[in-house]
Order: structure tokens, then sequence, then C-alpha cells
């Protein structure tokens, strides 16, 4: 008997919001990458698993769940040029550090 | 006894150590003060992330998170941190508030999704059993390259054509280009 | 409109220009505009006065009105009435304020005058401000105050007189803190405008009162037919006890008090001197001090038919203020300020004509009324020609001060001899024209009151005294040692002083009672020889006394000063006067009655808007938060607002 359907969808859920929390919660500019990383990965699952238990013969999900693995790479890629950048100039990572808009 | 046999199938017991890993990882990663840890971590939650799509069938995706996630962008960012980390740094200290602003945050969602997903009856479709959700490569080739309908031709080369991008852009970035140092 | 309106528009445009572009116009080209606007208006004010007086007909609108009625009496004619402010209503229709030209005697006359030392005393003041900072300012002023006094002398009825003695009131106040630098000429300014402006207050409300009861304005009909619009409307109304024509009167004439400088509101006259001379020689000596008795003489049918008891008080208090002023200038040594206390004295004079005459030409009844108005027309000439003379001795010793001249016979003869003229003139001696005018006066109160006519006497034998004290002091007495010698004014001076000299010589015989008198009937004044021998000889004997006090330095003025000793040191003072006004205002006013109100604006009302300033501060500070440039707290709303959203959504 297969894993119903809840189940992954509730491990999305919390992985999901494990990554939200992460992003607000996280000082280190890095620490909120990973967090992102975790929210599309959460997203991803969901994708995989409907596209498994509700429609088995097409493969919309599937590829569309490849797709967003690539896109988050090149994503990381450029935020974390990004942040390099951000080290050179404020000498540190904290997220308080980029606030140059405030008020 | 028969409750039991009926729950404790090995697909059921591989998931439920799955989803353990993922959850208690991925929570340890956000919550952890060390950086380097947290990437760790975030490596096993990939791991077992992969681990999932295998579980499903769905070899191909598997290894391309295996390889690009994992293999990829963990290595990606553990080389970040290890740039930007000062020898002897304090490792971060999150005010109280501050966690709990963001948990009440996180958990007012967990609460509406769940209550969402609950209230949606899902039919478990017996149908989709071993044979019908194995999908060979073969058809995943000519869905990634063809161009008739449900076809990814063109997000494919669309894909190819912002990774490059990506690329140009992020060496742009971080190049450390001064105004003397221009050739 | 008629020519006659020019009268009153080239001084105004004169101001406006003067005012506005004066700056880039130049001291010289300011002097000529002003005296060029100024002496057209004199040449038609010699017309206007010519054509009424001598020909008896003048053209207005373009017909030759006459000036006489059917029985020989002259007529007031009237040049334009417009409504400036149409206030009526079903329930007033006639509330309307006008303005509008009226020719009558007195304002005819009164035309001549004003025109005449303004236009001498522009054409003195180019070479005595000659200069200054603020040269064409100073010309803009006084086309604005020849303007306001143009415009009160024709008025037609007694709201137009308002205005335009406000108006005069401001330009005074810009003369007198001409020299704006000078703190003791700002306060003397605000004094004059303070004291000025609060008779005023009581002549707004005789003005409120009269017109109430007759419900119109306008002076023709007020006073026609003696007075009996005021008899039907007022006559038998009583309040507390005083009718309430005379209360209406009485407030009427303390406003003209105020202006004229009667007791006790005389205070601001002195003070005023801080002005440029040649404005005092104007305003505070020959026409603004003068718009009191003038306003009594409007009124005159009025004070006379339906309040006789005023007349009575008016004369009283002429007759103090005379006494009082004269005293004082007895002990001064600023040469102006002899000359102001001078001028307080004689506006007393006049009011005091004023106050004892009657009405009716036949028998000189009202012969109290002319003299009044030939006093004022005299004095105003030889004033304003010590006035001048005075800036002429200023200019040549940088002084006001007695002590510094001395002896300037030898160096300003033209001055010498015009003020010399003009000594005779006040003090009374004949042929020249004060002594004409003010015997009249004696006269007229010789007989009506003994009492007033002894003091008036005294006073004129004062006036001779000090006016003589003076003459001596500057003229004759010992030299001083001075910074450089004294040199004669120059020629734009000395003119207008030998013009003025000329007027003084013959003003005196003018056939005045042909044409001014209180009913509008011309007739021949007889001279009293009795009253005019007892003047002529007090005046001698003043002249008599300040020439061996005064002719060359002896101890005889330290003599009487020892005599008189502490009344001395308070008619030095100015009997303290100005100090009882101080008191009044700092301790009681501003300490007692003040203190409230200041603390209640300070503290309830500043704190009001504080207190909004405060709050909005702190509200501000408080919402500034919202955009922090933090990402996680976009992140954490969005999260928040998507959540929120959905449950609403699905749920609600």
């Amino acid at each position: 008997m297969n894993v119903p359907v809840e189940f992954y969808l509730v491990l999305s859920t919390l992985l999901f919001f494990i990554g939200v929390y992460g992003f607000i919660v996280r000082k280190n500019l890095i620490g909120i990458l990973m967090s992102i990383e975790l929210i599309l990965n959460a997203v991803n699952i969901n994708f995989v698993v409907f596209n498994r238990f509700l429609f088995p013969e097409k493969l919309e999900g599937y590829m569309y769940g490849l797709f967003v693995i690539i896109v988050a790479a090149a994503e990381t890629t450029v935020a974390i040029a990004i942040i390099i950048n951000v080290y050179r100039n404020m000498k540190n990572i904290d997220v308080d550090s980029i606030k140059e808009l405030k008020n | 006894m028969e409750f039991l046999t009926a729950y404790l199938t090995a697909n059921n017991i591989i998931f439920f150590i799955l989803a353990a890993i993922i959850l208690v990882f991925g929570f340890l990663s956000v919550t952890t003060t060390k950086i380097l840890r947290a990437a760790t971590y975030l490596f096993f939650v990939l791991f077992a992330i992969a681990g999932l799509y295998l579980l499903l069938s769905y070899e191909f995706i598997a290894a391309v998170q295996l390889s690009v996630y994992a293999g990829g962008i963990v290595v990606l960012l553990v080389f970040a941190i290890l740039l930007v980390k000062n020898l002897g740094e304090e490792t971060e200290k999150v005010s109280c508030q501050k966690k709990l602003v963001s948990a009440i945050a996180a958990i007012s969602g967990v609460v509406i999704s769940l209550v969402t997903l609950f209230g949606f009856g899902f039919q478990n479709n017996e149908s989709a059993d071993e044979l019908t959700a194995n999908v060979n490569m073969e058809t995943i080739g000519q869905t990634l390259m063809g161009v008739d309908k449900y076809q990814y031709l063109l997000p494919f080369e669309a894909a190819s054509v912002f990774l490059l991008a990506c690329i140009i852009g992020s060496v742009v970035v971080a190049t450390n280009l001064k105004k003397e140092d221009k050739k | 409109m008629d020519y006659t309106v020019l009268l009153l528009a080239i001084p105004f445009l004169m101001f406006l220009l003067l005012g506005l572009v004066g700056q880039k116009l130049g001291p010289k080209m300011a002097g000529i505009l002003g005296t060029a606007g100024l002496s057209v208006v004199t040449v038609l004010a010699y017309y206007v006065a010519y054509s009424y007086f001598l020909n008896k007909g003048l053209t207005l609108n373009g017909v030759l009105e006459s000036a006489v009625n059917g029985d020989g009496s002259w007529k007031a004619l009237t040049s334009f009435n417009f409504t400036w402010l149409d206030l009526s209503n079903a329930n007033r229709p006639d509330l309307r304020i006008e303005i509008g030209m009226l020719f009558d005697p007195i304002s005819v006359m009164m035309l001549v005058v004003i025109t005449t030392v303004s236009l001498m005393v522009h054409i003195y003041s180019i070479g005595y401000m000659h200069g200054e900072e603020g040269f064409e300012r100073y010309y803009s002023i006084l086309s604005l105050f020849s303007f306001a006094m143009l415009g009160l002398v024709v008025a037609t009825n007694i709201f137009q007189m308002y205005i335009f003695w406000e108006l005069v009131g401001v330009s005074s106040f810009l003369l007198i803190g001409f020299y704006y630098k000078k703190p003791s000429a700002v306060k003397a300014a605000k004094k004059a405008f303070i004291v000025t402006r609060f008779a005023d207050m009581f002549f707004l409300v005789g003005i409120l009162i009269l017109s109430y009861y007759t419900k119109t304005f306008s002076f023709e009909q007020i006073n026609g037919d003696h007075a009996a619009l005021v008899h039907t409307t007022m006559g038998g109304l009583t309040f507390m006890g005083c009718s309430v024509t005379a209360i209406a009167l009485t407030l009427i004439f303390l406003g003209g008090a105020g202006k004229s400088a009667m007791f006790p509101f005389q205070i601001w006259l002195p003070d005023a001197m801080e002005g440029p001379t040649p404005s005092s020689a104007l305003i505070h000596a020959a026409t603004m001090v003068v718009a009191g008795v003038y306003l009594v003489a409007r009124l005159f049918p009025v004070y006379f038919f339906e309040a006789t008891s005023v007349l009575t008080f008016i004369a009283y208090v002429g007759a103090f203020t005379s006494l009082f002023a004269a005293l004082i200038a007895c002990t001064q040594t600023d040469i102006k300020r002899v000359l102001a206390f001078s001028t307080i004295s004689q506006i007393a004079y006049m009011m005091v004509a004023l106050g004892v005459s009657g009405y009716a030409s036949a028998h000189e009844a009202g012969l109290g009324f002319t003299a009044s108005m030939w006093h004022l027309f005299t004095h105003a000439m030889f004033k304003a020609l010590l006035f001048m003379c005075a800036g002429a001795i200023i200019h040549a010793v940088h002084s006001n001060e007695m002590d510094d001249m001395g002896n300037m016979r030898k160096y300003l003869p033209i001055t010498h001899w015009t003020f010399l003229i003009a000594c005779f003139a006040i003090a009374g001696i004949p042929p020249f024209s004060g002594f004409f005018s003010k015997d009249e006066i004696l006269t007229a109160a010789f007989e009506s009151n003994m009492i007033i006519y002894v003091c008036q006497a005294f006073v004129a034998g004062l006036t001779a005294f000090y006016m003589f004290r003076l003459y001596f002091r500057i003229f004759w007495y010992n030299e001083p040692t001075f910074h450089h010698t004294p040199h004669e004014a120059p020629k734009s001076m000395t003119i207008p002083l030998i013009v003025l000299a000329a007027f003084t010589c013959v003003g005196g015989f003018i056939p005045f009672s042909e044409f001014i008198t209180a009913e509008s009937i011309g007739y021949e004044i007889e001279m009293n020889t009795t009253i005019a021998t007892i003047s002529v000889v007090v005046a001698l004997i003043g002249i008599a006394i300040a020439t061996f006090m005064y002719k060359k330095q002896n101890e005889w003025p330290d003599k009487v000063t020892a005599i008189f000793k502490n009344f001395y040191v308070w008619a030095y003072h100015r009997f303290y006067i100005d100090e009882v006004y101080l008191f009044i205002t700092n301790k009681i006013i501003f300490g007692i009655i003040c203190t409230f109100i200041a603390w209640f604006d300070r503290h309830i009302i500043d704190g009001f808007m504080n207190l909004l300033a405060w709050t909005t501060n702190l509200v501000s500070d408080e919402t500034k938060e919202v955009q922090s440039g933090s990402v996680q707290q976009y992140a954490w709303v969005f999260i928040m607002g998507v959540v929120t959203i959905v449950a609403l959504a699905l749920y609600l």
C-alpha cells in the first residue's frame, strides 16, 4: 500500500514553513540563502508528488520540478556573487548592515 | 496487528525515515548558530529529498537533484561561506523577539495550510501503481526535447539561455574591477 | 469727474510713485517730482479759493455754480459724492459710506493753508534733507500726508473725515519715526500713534452715537437748518442723566483733543519733535494738529444749538491747556520743544475761541468762530516759519540745545529777520497778522467769559515772554564756541522763509470776517480798541522782561528760578504727566491686567500648538519603522498577509 498523498503534502508544507521561519530569523546572508533552498525544495516535492499521484501518465509536474532545480541553481549563483560583493563593501554579511533603505 | 501490517509496509517505513531526516535536519539547518553546520545539514536534507524522489520511482529527477543540488549548490554555498568567513568570528545570536515573531508567521502558515489540506478530500488514485508510474529515460528524453504539445524543448532552450545569463551576470557582479586596474 | 479731484489725486499718485520707484529715481528726481506735484495742487487750490471767495462762483462739473445763496450767505458746493461702501438693506436703507469733496468757506480756506505750507515745506526739504538717507521715502510720505489732510478738510461726511483722520495719523507716525534707527524716534512715533489712536476710539464712538440717531453721516444733513435733524432725532434723549447729544459731541471733541494735543493728550507732541524739522513744521505746527479745531468748527452748528455745555467745557479745557503749555515752554532749553509747547498753547487758543463763540453774525456774536479760524490761518503761517527758522539754525550749529547757540544774528541774517517777524506775530504786535487774530480771540472771550479772558490775556503775556526768551537766547546772548562757523542756509531753505514772512506781514489785513463766519454770512469787524491796547501792552511787558533777562547773560534768570524753585522744576519736567501715563500703562495695565492674558497666551495657546507638533512627531517616530530596509521584515509581512488573505478568502 502506498503512502497516502496527504503525508507527502504535510511533509512539504512543514518543510516550506521551516524554510520561511529560517528566512525571517536568520542573520547571516548565506543562512537566508539556505532557507530559500529549503523552500524551493518543498515546492519541488509538491510538484513531483502531484504529478505522481494525480497524473501518473503525464510528465507536467516532473518537468516543472526539473526546471525549478535548474533555476534554483542559477539563482543561487547570482546570489552568491552579490553576497561576495556585499562582503567586500561592508566587511561583514549581517543582514542588518545592508539596510541602506532605512527611513 | 492488522493495523500495523496495513500501515507498516516497507514503503511507509522508508518514507517515515526519510521524512524524519528531512524535517529534523531542516529544522536544525535553520536554527543552528554555526553557518558551516547549517550547510552540512542542508546537504543531508537534499540527500533525503533525492531519496524521496527515488521512493516515488522518479530516478532521473533523483539523479538530477543529487548532482545539481547536493553536489553543485551545496558545494557552492560552502565555498561562499569559507570565502566570507572571518576567523574567530562570533556565532550569530538572534534575539528572542525575532524568533518569536518568525515562529508566529511560520506556525500560522502551517495551520492555515494544514487546515486547507485536510479539508480537501484527496482520493487515492489506486490506478497509480508502480508500472504506470515508471518513466523510462526514452520518455523523458522525448518529452524534454520534443516540439509537440506537452513537450518541453522551448523551456529547455530558454533555461539554457537563462543559465548563460546568470553565469555571465555573476561573473560581472563578483569581479573586483577597480578603475585603476582596467586595462 | 471734475478737475477738483486732482486736488486729491495728484498727491496720492505722487505718494505711490515716489514710494514704489523712488529709490530708482534718486533724490534729485524725487524732490523735483514731489515739489512739482504739489505746486500744481497749490495752484489749483488758489484757483478754487479765488473763484469761490472773490468771484463768488466755482465751476464744478462744467457748470458755474454760485457760491452765495439768495440772502448773501456762503453756500457749500459739492463737487462729487460717490458711494464707496454700500451697506444698506431693507432695515437700514441709508447706511452708506461716501467719499466726496465739499467746498464751503472753512474748507476752501484750509485748502489754501495746507497747500501753501506744504509747498513751502517741500521746497525747504530739498535743502534741509539734502544727503539724508531715505530722501525719497520722506517725499513720498509728505505727499501721503498732503493727500490725507486735503481729504480730511474737503470731507462731505463725518466718516470720510474719520478715514482721512486715521491716514493723517499714519503719515504722522511714519514721519516722526523717519529716523527709524534712533530708538528715541521710534518710541516717540509709537507714543504719538497710540495716544492719538486712543483718542480716536472716543471719536469713533461719538460718530456712531451721532449717526445712529440721525441715520446719516453727511455734514450737510447734520448741520443743515441749525442742526434741525439732530434736534428732532436726539433732542430729548438722556442717558444716565446727561443728554445723549452732549455725550456724543463730547466724545467727538475728545477725538479732536487727541489730535490737537489738548490736555491730557498733549504728551505726544513734544516727543514728536524727533522727526525731521520740516515735517514738524508741516504736521505738528500748521496742519495736522489743527484737525481737532477743524472738526469742532465743522460741527459747530450742532455744538452751538444742541450742546452749549460742551462748548463751555471746550473753552475751559482750552484755557487750561494754553496756560499749562505756556508755563512749561518758559523753562525748556531745546528750541524745538519750546516751539512744540507754543503750538499746544496756540491751538488751545483756537479751541477757546470756538468755545466762547456765539452764532449770529449780526452784533458780532459769532466772533469767536471767525477769530478761531483766522488764528488758524495766521498761526499756520508763522508757526511753520518759526519751525523752518529753527531748522535753519539747527542746520547751522548741528544741535537743538539753546546752550550751543548765541549771537547768531551775525551769521544768519535772513533767518534772523524772518524769525523776528514771526516772534512779533506770535506775541501779538501790530501790524503783524498774529496781532489781529489773537486780538479778536481776546475780544470774543472778553464778551462772554471774564475768567477765560483774564487767563488768555495772561497766557498772551507768557507767550511774548518765552518767544522772546527763545529769540534772544539764539540771536543775542553770548557766543559759544562753535565747531565750525555757522553759515546761512542755502537758497532752497531761505526762500520759503521769506515767502512765509510775507504772508505773516499781510495776513492780518485779509477781511476774514467777510468770508468765514459761523453763520456763513459775512460782516465787517470793528476792532475793540480797549482790548487791543491791553493786549499790546501785555505783549510789550512780556517782551521787555525777556529783553531784560536774556539779551545779555546776567544772573536774573537764576534769581527767578530760585524764587520759583519747586515750581520751576515741575515745569521743567512738564509737570510729570508723562510719568503718570507710564505708571498707569506699565504698572497697572501691563502689570495687573495683562499678566494673566500673557500667561494664557504663552501656555495655553502656544502650548496647544506645541502639543500638536509633539503629537505629530511621536506618531511619525512610531510609524517610520514600517519603512525599515530589512528584507526579512518585508518577507514576514508578506507571509502574514498571504495567510490572512487565504484565511479570509476561504473561510469567511
